[in-house]
């Protein structure tokens, strides 16, 4: 397990380097920051004096390691465009994101799962037949169009719920949450539905070709003949084996929906980091950029990280006790 | 209750079919057989002869679109063939255990072979789980797992092939079943740990009082292990009659020409013999004998009797075969002994 963890953590770290790498080379291929902080008239020393203050001055492999130094610290940098540190802004909004992706990430699971079983089980059903129709739906649509009916339904239509923003929050610590009060919560409504549309669809699909799969094996039909009731074969011996693949995929999904938040957020103007996001886009504000790739990296490694740490407490053949390996 | 004249199972008449978008596939066509209580029956035949179907209709678990389309299965006088889900899912396990081909895949790779055991221990019988757990513990030590207690928490990967097949073994009589269809048990195995397991089979199948429903295409594993055998052809029975008969002195030119494809380490050297031609598809079963296109003494039953009309088992010998040759009432009365033939 040990050794498994390691082996796994260090290859975090060289993602995570490479990462760091990319969001590092975004200051160099979009123009030299030293002529778009100085005034058109600055002086060749003027330029040389400000480079070497900011380290532009050293090679670049130097300026590599002093931004990972300063990444390890969290020290992204100023913000262009808002004159705050990066760092600062990026905790603001985090909050806002991680409510949010996991929200909808709890719907994929809380209904996609059953969702799936169901249309495993009831193949030839109806209701089947609809869910399965539904999710082709909720898999080719486009995020935003799903976002703007529903604000048009929910918001415009029956006004029932606000159609941007995030409500009112409550500060815990470095923590906003908007979980406390019920205009935070009608908030989260339509965002999450919007945002989770697309793993419930997914969750509900893989769950059903996995159960379907696993259905078929050999050990369910023994599980059969040794008379076990349809609720132990189905619950008991056939969802277990069906999960181990839906957990990566789930988690793979979460590192997806803080990162691709962005167009839910957007259209919501819902105050996370991909809103920032854009905006610093539009600005070519690098810093939080830069900061913002690193972060989503960082989120994307870690959950993989995890994701193959349960896989582990999940499928024991993957634990490496191989010394009691029998007989014959 | 079963008195010793009422046999443990009878199948009459069972008609597999299967309904595809070509019309329907006849998978298993009007067999008849009987397992006494306590008896070991071989089934032989190729692959896809139908013993496999056969088998799983016996515990009620055709898989669909395969279905039942005619006959009885009467177990233990009881019919069950027409029961509903609940009342099958009661006699599977607890009545009638299976033990299927392949050990590596039998068993739920996530749990412990203890958890699977006690499962089914306590899903057929009134125990505590302390109870079940001590009963699984027994259960390893009889069909052999060395050091039962601790092995019981192990996965299935932790054991190799010939153990998981054991551990199938005690699940299969977790219940202490009265009938066991064991299909293919030893084919996946090495031939080593094949002989282990028959021997298994056969002491414990003594020792409960368990009939077997042997089912293999090896007749060297019947040879040793079965009271009676059943060999199929084409979705038919063609011979059925005692092990020692039905192999020394085979009665339906199928079984003879089978027999005959046997290589004996003992025996001269000659050519083994052959029979030519394969199994017909389930699709093209021909009129009459399914076996008239491959059979030498087609032409030794008058009046293409063969291609027209199915025989049904007929006493033969000490055996019974599906063979027009040994009708002796009708018009045919050659001796089926006697190899004289005139080409």
């Amino acid at each position: 397990m040990l050794a498994f963890a390691i082996r796994r953590l260090l290859q975090s770290v060289l993602v995570m380097l490479a990462v760091g790498f990319i969001a590092f080379s975004l200051f160099n291929f979009t123009g030299d920051p030293v002529a778009l902080m100085l005034p058109p008239e600055a002086t060749q020393a003027d330029r040389d004096e400000v480079r070497k203050s900011l380290g532009l001055d050293e090679p670049s492999y130097v300026q590599f390691a002093i931004f990972v130094k300063n990444g390890l610290q969290g020290n992204f940098g100023i913000s262009l465009r808002l004159g705050r540190p990066v760092s600062q802004l990026l905790i603001e909004r985090l909050p806002a994101t991680l409510e949010l992706a996991m929200t909808a990430a709890l719907l994929g699971l809380l209904i996609g799962i059953p969702m799936g079983i169901f249309t495993a089980l009831k193949r030839d059903s109806w209701t089947s037949k609809v869910f399965l129709t539904g999710s082709l739906i909720g898999v080719s649509l486009p995020n935003f169009l799903i976002g703007i009916f529903l604000i048009l339904i929910f918001a415009v239509w029956l006004g029932w719920l606000p159609s941007f923003g995030r409500g009112d929050v409550t500060q815990i610590g470095y923590w906003s949450t908007g979980f406390l009060t019920q205009s935070g919560l009608k908030a989260l409504v339509l965002p999450a539905i919007t945002l989770g549309f697309y793993p419930v669809t997914l969750i509900m699909r893989l769950v059903r070709a996995e159960m379907l799969e696993v259905l078929r094996t050999d050990y369910i039909k023994f599980a059969r003949a040794r008379g076990l009731t349809n609720h132990a074969v189905h619950f008991g011996h056939a969802l277990k084996n069906t999960l181990v693949p839906v957990i990566t995929i789930t988690g793979l999904q979460l590192g997806g929906l803080i990162a691709f938040a962005i167009i839910t957020e957007t259209v919501f103007q819902w105050p996370g980091m991909g809103l920032l996001f854009i905006q610093a886009v539009q600005f070519a504000d690098i810093p939080v950029m830069a900061a913002y790739l690193c972060l989503i990296g960082f989120i994307f490694v870690s959950i993989n990280l995890m994701v193959d740490m349960l896989y582990y407490v999940v499928d024991p053949r993957l634990r490496v006790d191989r010394a009691t390996l029998g007989g014959h | 209750m079963t008195t010793p004249s009422v046999p443990l199972l009878q199948v009459k008449n069972l008609r597999i079919e299967f309904p595809t978008r070509r019309g329907i596939l006849v998978a298993v066509d009007d067999i008849s057989f009987e397992i006494a209580a306590g008896e070991v029956l071989g089934v032989v035949g190729e692959s896809g002869a139908g013993k496999s179907l056969t088998g799983a209709a016996v515990i009620g678990l055709l898989e669909p679109p395969g279905r039942i389309a005619g006959g009885e299965i009467i177990f233990n006088g009881k019919r069950i063939d027409n029961l509903g889900f609940e009342d099958i899912r009661k006699i599977r396990g607890r009545e009638i255990g299976a033990i299927f081909q392949d050990p590596l895949t039998s068993l739920n790779p996530l749990y412990t072979i203890g958890r699977q055991l006690t499962e089914t221990i306590e899903t057929h019988l009134a125990l505590t789980h302390t109870q079940a757990r001590t009963r699984a513990i027994e259960l390893l030590e009889e069909v052999g797992i060395p050091a039962a207690a601790k092995r019981i928490d192990h996965y299935p990967h932790q054991f190799s092939g010939g153990m998981r097949q054991r551990v199938v073994i005690s699940l299969a009589l977790a219940a202490n079943p009265k009938l066991i269809i064991a299909d293919e048990p030893t084919t996946a195995l090495d031939v080593s740990i094949q002989a282990q397991i028959i021997t298994l089979l056969k002491k414990l199948g003594r020792e409960h009082g368990t009939a077997v429903m042997l089912i293999t295409h090896d007749m060297g594993v019947i040879a040793e292990t079965a009271d009676r055998v059943a060999v199929m052809y084409a979705g038919r029975i063609a011979e059925i009659g005692p092990v020692a008969e039905v192999i020394h002195h085979p009665q339906h030119p199928y079984t003879i020409g089978l027999m005959g494809a046997i290589p004996s380490v003992g025996d001269n050297h000659e050519r083994l013999s052959q029979i030519d031609g394969s199994m017909p598809r389930l699709t093209a079963i021909p009129a009459g004998c399914a076996f008239n296109p491959r059979c030498t003494r087609v032409n030794d039953v008058a009046n293409h009797r063969c291609t027209i009309e199915r025989p049904s088992l007929l006493p033969a010998g000490k055996t019974r075969a599906a063979c027009w040759l040994h009708d002796r009432l009708g018009q045919q009365s050659t001796a089926i002994n006697q190899h004289t033939v005139t080409v």
